[in-house]
């Protein structure tokens, strides 16, 4: 009960600082800008295709591309910024001496650092599913498209970001707020490129390069959520149009739906390094 | 083990803590009881072996020189930095479960809050983490004792430290405390802000709530605290009440037309030094109040003329930097 409260407060108080710190605002101008930039170019590609320069399948194609490509724009920004969040949020606190005073209250500081991490996640869900949303019927209203799996593709976005803001609190734990920022970031872009490298071996028929992807999405299941995502995003069609492993090769479209057992490895490892960060705080000297 | 066992162990345990929460309601519980206390970071040792306690609405005062293990001290007894060895109770019950920390105010040595509440908002939160009722108007009260009321609802960002720092003394009483930790509570204060804080200390013990008060100013530390621990080098040098460490006071005195009757109601007093027309009498060190008017009027009576009359006592900086000295000069013959 005590617990519950004191989750629940931290995580009130996580989201109304990225509020009061203009986060929040900057978040909000940042996704306006990209929807208008999206929602223009989204209607040069309408007016294109209507002047019969594009099939109606090579519009939904360029449809999906473009949707993707926007919303891996969202998903970095969502992934910077929760990561960037996380790192002041919780060693900052501790290196200023903010975190003193509210953990000598009668408070247990796995709950304290639950609570944190309850409210980054609100945040950074928040707006990839509110950005991403916005960005869908943008494109419905421009393109007149809708993707099959709207909502299966926002709740991998917003896991993916839930996984990253994981591994920020756990390095944040560990190294200064500004390292663990970065570092977090750098293992994101890192396991992106290696999905890149991964899917291009694929479509090259090299199982080496291949490995390179499933060994990484495995280690930092960002870039497997993601391809989730983008499963989610992009028309069946595209299928029809390229070949399987030419799906692989782009970057920006994605071969197969993710499996349960991935999923549940991804939920399996969320938790994991939960519980290591837990471990690490727990046994900090303030 | 068995699983018939465990319906008996979780018995013992409710047992075991509802006794500890009866006897923690007890007055006769010291308010911080520890003993042992070690802590080394890396090949620094910080503390070894400091037992301390302070007693319900006694005023203890943690003095000792830089690194001296007085902060680290305090952190062990909040759970904030995890002790290598030793025990501590907190108003009754075992520091390691949280809840002992209930009825426990702390302003840190290095007070920060989040520069985007408001006062007033900083409050709130840490009533609500304490898990303790405080009304609105209580939490407005508590602002306006350390001079706030007028700022409740500005944001910290615009503070100059020595109202954050009363702040966090606000923050240290907000939750009803039966014990309060002030770490160097004036180190940003102007001599107003200090003299506050004595107030607000003096008041507390008036009230029975007992503080553990750390500060560099000795002279605080002399005018609030019934007792004083003295720590160097991590270890407890020296403590006790500030009678037993500072010893008899003396009393100076300048007289002329001293007759003999005079000079023995001088003696009787107890020793007595001369030099010139001034005398240094020793005053025994469970003097009660009266006597010093009682020998002045005596002196008179007796036909004496009083010039001047001064206390003078071995001041707890000099008893201080006597015992770091002797500790000092100690090691020094043990490393020879």
């Amino acid at each position: 009960m005590t617990t519950a409260r004191t989750v629940l407060t931290i995580a009130a108080l996580t989201l109304r600082e990225a509020s009061r710190r203009r986060v929040l605002l900057a978040l909000a101008v940042l996704t306006v800008v990209l929807l208008a930039l999206s929602g223009w170019g989204f209607s040069r590609l309408a007016v294109e295709s209507g002047g019969s320069a594009l099939t109606s399948g090579e519009a939904r194609l360029t449809a999906s591309i473009v949707l993707n490509l926007v919303m891996f724009g969202y998903s970095l920004i969502a992934a910077l910024g929760t990561a960037f969040l996380a790192g002041p949020t919780v060693s900052g606190e501790t290196e200023s001496g903010i975190a003193l005073s509210l953990l000598a209250r009668p408070i247990r500081r796995s709950a304290f650092l639950l609570g944190k991490w309850l409210g980054l996640v609100a945040f950074g869900s928040g707006f990839i599913v509110l950005a991403g949303l916005a960005q869908i019927f943008v494109v419905r209203v421009t393109v007149d498209y809708w993707p099959p799996a709207p909502a299966v593709a926002l709740a991998l976005l917003a896991a993916q970001t839930t996984a990253l803001l994981t591994l920020a609190v756990l390095l944040s734990t560990a190294v200064s707020p500004m390292a663990s920022g970065v570092v977090a970031v750098g293992l994101f872009c890192t396991t992106w490129v290696a999905g890149v490298v991964g899917g291009v071996g694929e479509g090259l028929g090299n199982e080496a390069v291949g490995h390179v992807g499933t060994v990484s999405r495995m280690l930092l299941p960002t870039d497997g959520l993601w391809q989730g995502a983008m499963h989610g995003l992009q028309d069946p069609s595209v299928f029809a149009t390229f070949g399987g492993s030419d799906v692989d090769a782009f970057p920006f479209l994605s071969s197969a739906p993710l499996t349960a057992t991935y999923l549940a490895w991804a939920a399996v490892w969320v938790a994991m390094v939960w519980g290591l960060a837990a471990a690490s705080f727990v046994r900090q000297d303030l | 083990m068995s699983v018939a066992a465990k319906p008996a162990e979780v018995g013992d345990d409710a047992a075991r803590r509802a006794a500890s929460h009866l006897a923690a309601g007890s007055p006769s519980v010291p308010a911080v009881w520890c003993t042992g206390l070690r802590k080394r970071y890396g090949r620094q040792l910080a503390v070894e072996d400091v037992s301390l306690e302070v007693g319900r609405g006694e005023i203890l005062g943690l003095l000792g020189p830089n690194g001296a293990g007085k902060t680290s001290v305090i952190k062990m007894l909040l759970g904030l930095v995890h002790p290598d060895g030793g025990e501590v109770m907190l108003l009754g019950e075992p520091a390691t479960d949280p809840a002992a920390r209930a009825r426990v105010g702390y302003l840190p040595e290095l007070f920060r809050y989040q520069p985007w509440l408001s006062p007033i908002e900083v409050l709130t939160l840490h009533v609500r983490l304490s898990g303790i009722d405080v009304t609105a108007q209580e939490q407005r009260n508590c602002l306006a004792l350390v001079g706030l009321a007028k700022r409740a609802g500005d944001r910290l960002g615009s503070f100059s430290k020595g109202m954050q720092q009363r702040l966090g003394l606000a923050v240290a009483l907000v939750a009803g405390p039966e014990l309060v930790i002030l770490d160097e509570p004036t180190s940003a204060l102007d001599p107003l802000g200090r003299a506050d804080v004595r107030d607000i200390v003096l008041e507390l013990k008036k009230r029975g709530v007992a503080v553990l008060l750390n500060s560099h100013l000795i002279g605080e530390v002399e005018r609030v605290c019934d007792r004083v621990v003295i720590l160097d080098r991590g270890r407890v040098a020296a403590s006790g009440t500030l009678a037993e460490l500072l010893g008899g006071r003396e009393l100076r005195l300048h007289l002329t037309g001293l007759s003999p009757d005079a000079q023995a109601r001088l003696l009787a007093t107890g020793r007595a030094d001369r030099e010139g027309d001034w005398f240094t009498v020793a005053l025994p060190a469970d003097d009660v109040a009266s006597a010093v008017p009682d020998l002045v009027a005596d002196l008179v009576a007796l036909g004496a003329r009083v010039h001047a009359v001064e206390p003078g006592r071995i001041s707890l900086e000099e008893r201080l930097l006597g015992i770091l000295r002797d500790g000092a000069d100690a090691r020094a013959k043990g490393d020879r």
